[in-house]
This record gives structure tokens, sequence and C-alpha cells, in this order.
């Protein structure tokens, strides 16, 4: 019998986590769960927000080591926010990814974080990256990430279309959150989601009761 | 060099890193698996059928050690031959799973398998049941092997009680490519089977009928 180890007993790194990002006709979705565990034992925040806002319409979600994703993320900040000013405008949503993703290969043997970015520009509207542990960088329509993901790659391969309409892609994300939520016991709590758009960006929260149910619950 | 080395799939362990899937509709049931069979990086059989005879309407799925899922489910099929002639009739579904739960559970710790069995008897029709570990628990639908974690979610939103023969014969054959699809150790043909009360189907889908999805 296959054994599955959640992420967090490999290393002592802790992944317990559910994330995601999903291009939609217009824009992009980007979401992940709300718990932060220890161990799988304990609980220590049901409501962790793990969507950082790295830019006006850039947003990131981190997995793997929580200390490292947050030592990168913020060095990428203030890196970006002075190429938004050398350059006089918004930065582009790859701009963000690069920064990302050379921090992460640089120091590939100290740090132990990947990162989703999504985000809007006016360049090539709504893009997701996907940064890699070792530094690769990919872009993607659709992409999940976390110890929680295992558990949802056959129901995003089937149910993600190209093209959707901004709600189908809410509920597309929400549902595949919800089912990860489920199955993985260091993801729970509430669905954060961002919606960003050319005209904007939109938190959408998700809490615990409002989550849609499946067959067994 | 002191001379070849061997390849190094002789010395791994044969697993049926795999994935299987049971699911009870009202009248019978539908089995699934794929037919990969590796040994470390190396697939050493690409067509085999995992799913496995144990009386005329019971059938097992297997997963894990390729080994150890064999010996139980050819054990538990002379025990059931056995176990029928002295009751005279067709066993129970609940009788199979029971006896492959009985050497799950005995030598848990020296076995690495998991069988999911499934039939059709007169008593309670249709019925799946998961016997991993050695526990024994009935179920609407089971899954089993590496390739079920990535199905999990989609199962869970897919399931809905009361689907007819058809549709659960097309829920399990979407199971298994998308499982197939991201489980490096599933892969090769989909072989289903279906019992009902009257008779056993069997079938396979090759690879290139089997559904594709937004990516490929």
């Amino acid at each position: 019998m296959e054994k599955h180890y959640t992420d967090s007993k490999v290393k002592g790194v802790s992944t317990g986590t559910t994330i995601l990002a999903a291009i939609f006709d217009g824009g992009v979705v980007i979401g992940s769960d709300s718990r932060a565990s220890m161990g799988g034992e304990y609980v220590s925040s049901k409501t962790i927000n793990k969507v950082i806002q790295v830019h006006d319409r850039i947003f990131c979600c981190m997995a793997g080591s929580l200390a490292d994703a947050q030592a990168v993320i913020k060095s990428a900040k203030s890196h970006l926010s002075f190429h938004s000013v050398q350059m006089e405008s918004p930065p582009l949503v790859i701009a963000a990814a690069s920064v990302l993703k050379e921090l992460c290969y640089k120091n590939k043997d100290e740090l132990q974080a990947g990162f989703l970015t999504a985000g809007w520009d006016s360049k090539k509207g709504a893009q997701v990256y996907v940064v890699s542990l070792g530094g690769m960088l990919i872009s993607q329509q659709v992409t999940i990430g976390g110890s929680g993901s295992t558990y949802i790659y056959g129901y995003v391969d089937a149910k993600y279309k190209p093209n959707m309409t901004r709600e189908e892609c809410l509920q597309f994300a929400t549902n595949a959150l919800a089912l990860a939520m489920g199955r993985d016991n260091v993801s729970g709590g509430v669905a954060h989601l961002v919606v960003i758009t050319g005209k904007g960006v939109e938190h959408v929260v998700v809490p615990g009761d409002k989550l849609p149910r499946f067959h067994d619950e | 060099m002191l001379g070849e080395a061997e390849p190094q799939w002789l010395s791994e362990e044969v697993k049926t890193g795999t994935t299987i899937i049971a699911i009870e509709f009202n009248g019978g049931v539908v089995l699934g698996s794929d037919s990969r069979v590796s040994a470390g990086a190396s697939v050493v059989n690409r067509v085999m059928n995992k799913l496995s005879p144990l009386h005329d309407k019971i059938y097992c799925a297997l997963s894990g050690s390729a080994a150890d899922a064999q010996t139980i489910a050819e054990m538990v099929n002379y025990q059931l031959d056995v176990h029928s002639m002295e009751i005279g009739e067709d066993p129970q579904v609940r009788s199979a799973a029971t006896l492959v739960k009985n050497i799950s559970y005995k030598y848990k710790e020296e076995l690495s398998a998991h069988l999911i069995v499934a039939g059709w008897d007169r008593k309670d029709g249709g019925q799946v049941f998961a016997t991993l570990n050695g526990l024994l628990t009935k179920q609407p639908f089971a899954v089993g092997g590496s390739g079920s974690s990535y199905v999990y979610g989609f199962v869970d939103a897919e399931y809905r009680k009361g689907m007819n023969k058809k549709e659960c014969q097309q829920f399990v054959v979407n199971t298994l490519s998308l499982a197939m699809n991201r489980d490096g150790s599933s892969g090769g043909v989909a072989y289903l089977v279906t019992i009902d009360e009257h008779g056993t189907e069997e079938k396979v889908i090759l690879g290139n009928d089997l559904p594709t999805f937004f990516d490929q």
C-alpha cells in the first residue's frame, strides 16, 4: 500500500495548505484555505490569509516553509516597488514572478519556498505563474499547490475550462478549495479568494458554513 | 570497474502502484482499474488486469504489492469455492469481503496490499466493500491505490446517489482517466467489470479511447 506523507513530515517543512489560481475570460482568481497548523495535530490559526498582495493588481500565494516564503515576499515587494518607480508604470505580472524566481533560484540551497503568482497587466492581461521549489518559472492557465492539492488534481483537470465567466470560475475555485479542505486535514477554515481584472481587485471570503457541500456531508 | 551492475528494477519490489475504483448502482456494481505494474521506475507490465474474480459474481480490485495482492486473491478464491460448496449456493459479497479482511488483518504487518471487493448477490444486490489495513466497511463507492489521492476531489464532487449502470461506467472511466494522467504509477489501459444479476461483463478501454481533458 502506497503510504502518503503530507509534505509537513518531509524535512520538517510546513506546507499544510491548499492554494489555487485560475484564469477566466477577463481576469484571474487566486485563492487559498485559511488554516495554519503545527504538525497536523494543532491548528494554530483558523483564519490566516495566505493570499498576499505584492502590488496593486498582483497577488501571490505561498507554499513550502512559511518563514522562507514570508522572507522572500518581503524582499520581492521592495524590489517590485522600486522597479515600478523606475519604469514609471505598474510592474508586469511576469516581472513579479521573475523577481520571486530569481530569489528562489539564487538561494535554492537555503530556501524551501514556492509561489503562485497571479495578476493582471495591460500588456498581456490576466496571467498565472508558478515558481517551484528549485526556482523554475512557468506560466499556466490553472494551477494548484500545497498538501491539499493532491486530492483535487482530478477535479481541476476535469472541471477547468478556458474562458469561463467570472461567476463560473469563482464557483470552480470555491468547489476545488472546499473539496481539498474536506480531504486534507491540514487545510481548512474559510476560503480566501481574490478576483483580479483590468477594472480592479475584489476579495471574496467564503466562511466554512457557506462552502459547497458534497454527497457525503 | 568490476563488472556490469544488474538493472535496478531487478532489485525493486514489484508494486501495482495503481488506481482502482468500485461503485454500486441499483442492481449491481462496476469495478475499474488501470493496467500498470511498476518496479521502482520501470514498468514491468503495462497490460495487467487488476480486477480478479473471486467468484462468478464477485470480483476484487488489487493494489499495493503485486505479489501480496495476487496471493490474497487466490487464497480467497479457493476459500470461497469451499464455502459455496458447503452452503450449496452462491456466496454473499459480504462473505468474500470478510475472507479478504481476515487475511489482511491477521497478516497486516507482513502484507502491504489493499483489495476492494465488489459484486452482486441475491440477498443484498450490488455491494462494494473496502478492506484497507484489515477494516471492513461497506461503501457506496471506494477508490484505492496510489492514483486515488489525485481523484478524491473529483469523486467527492461527481458522485450522486441513484446513478444508473451507464452513468456509473462513465464515472469510473472518467475517474480512471484523470488518475492515470496524474499518477506516474498508474497508466496503460482501463479495465472495467460490470456485475449485475444477469451476469458479468468485462471490458477493456484502450489508451486513445479514454476521455481527454482541457489540457490534452
